[in-house]
C-alpha cells in the first residue's frame, strides 16, 4: 500500500500512449488490434490502482466489464480481419483505402 | 520493498508494450504482449486484486492471445514494411498526450483524494466481495455484458463464415 497512486497513473499513461502510437503508426491490422489491447490494459491498471487506493470495489467490477468488451472486440475484429484477408489477400491497412458505401 | 516490486513490474510492462509496437514479426508482438499480460497480473496481485489477476491470466493470456496467435498463423502474412507515413503525426500526438498526462499528474493543483478513513486497508479484492458487488449493485450491467458477448459471437460467425450473406 506504500506505492503512491500517482506512480500507477504514470505507468498507465505511458502504456496508453504506447498503444495509441502503435495504432497510428503500424500498418499490420493484427498489430493495430494488439495496440488496442494495450490501451484497454492501461485503463484497467488505472481502475485497479484507484480501487485499491479508495478501498472501493467498483473499479474492479469495471475492469471485469472492460474485459468482456475486450473479448467481444477481439472476436469481431479478428473475424473482420479474416473476411478482409479473404477478399484482398492482405491485412495491410493501406490496401483498404476505398470504402464502399 | 513495495516500490521496488512496482518498479520492476512497471519497467517490464513498459518494455514489453514498446516491443509490441516496435517488433516486425506479429508472432513476436503477440508473445511480448503475453509477457505484458503476466506482469499486469502480477501488478494486480500487489494491489490485492487476486481475482482479477486470475481472470487476467485465464481470459487474456489463455483465450484472447491464443485467438490472436491462431489468426497470425492462419493468415501467414509475409513481412512487409512495418510503419506507415503517419509516423510524425503519431509521434506529435504521443508527445502532446504524454506532456499533458505528466503535467496533470505532477502539477500542484491536481491531487488524488485521500482514501476514506478506515476503508483503505479493508479486505478488498477477494472473490467473495467482488461477487457480492457484481450480483447486487451491478446486476443489470452484468446481464448487458452477457448480451454483448452473445452479439459478438453471432457477429463473428456471420463475418467469418463464407457465403452466409450471399446465399439469400
Amino acid at each position: 500500500m506504500s506505492v503512491p497512486v500517482e506512480f500507477y497513473m504514470v505507468l498507465s499513461g505511458l502504456v496508453f500512449i504506447i498503444g495509441l502510437v502503435g495504432v497510428l503508426v503500424r500498418k499490420n491490422l493484427i498489430i493495430i488490434l494488439l495496440s488496442i489491447e494495450l490501451m484497454l490494459n492501461a485503463t484497467n491498471i488505472n481502475f485497479v490502482a484507484f480501487s485499491s487506493h479508495f478501498g472501493n470495489l467498483s473499479g474492479q467490477v469495471f475492469v471485469f466489464f472492460a474485459l468482456t468488451v475486450a473479448a467481444a472486440e477481439v472476436a469481431v475484429g479478428l473475424a473482420i480481419i479474416i473476411a478482409l484477408y479473404r477478399h484482398h489477400a492482405s491485412i495491410n491497412v493501406d490496401d483498404f483505402r476505398l470504402l464502399k458505401w | 520493498m513495495a516500490t521496488f516490486v512496482f518498479l520492476y513490474f512497471a519497467a517490464v510492462i513498459v518494455m514489453a508494450a514498446s516491443l509490441v509496437v516496435l517488433v516486425r514479426n506479429p508472432i513476436y508482438s503477440a508473445l511480448s504482449l503475453l509477457v505484458m499480460f503476466f506482469h499486469v497480473a502480477g501488478l494486480y496481485v500487489t494491489l490485492h486484486a487476486e481475482f482479477l489477476a486470475a481472470i487476467q491470466i485465464i481470459v487474456y493470456a489463455g483465450a484472447i492471445l491464443v485467438l490472436y496467435l491462431f489468426v497470425v498463423m492462419l493468415l501467414n502474412v509475409k513481412r512487409e514494411e512495418q510503419f506507415n507515413r503517419q509516423g510524425p503525426v503519431a509521434l506529435f500526438l504521443g508527445v502532446v498526450l504524454l506532456t499533458e498526462a505528466v503535467l496533470l499528474t505532477v502539477s500542484r493543483g491536481f491531487t488524488v483524494g485521500a482514501p476514506e478513513p478506515g476503508r483503505e486497508g479493508a479486505a478488498v479484492g477477494n472473490t467473495e466481495s467482488i461477487g457480492e458487488v457484481l450480483y447486487s449493485t451491478y446486476l443489470f450491467p452484468f446481464e448487458i455484458a452477457s448480451l454483448i458477448l452473445l452479439v459478438a459471437m453471432i457477429g463473428a460467425v456471420i463475418l467469418s463464415k463464407k457465403g452466409i450473406m450471399e446465399s439469400k
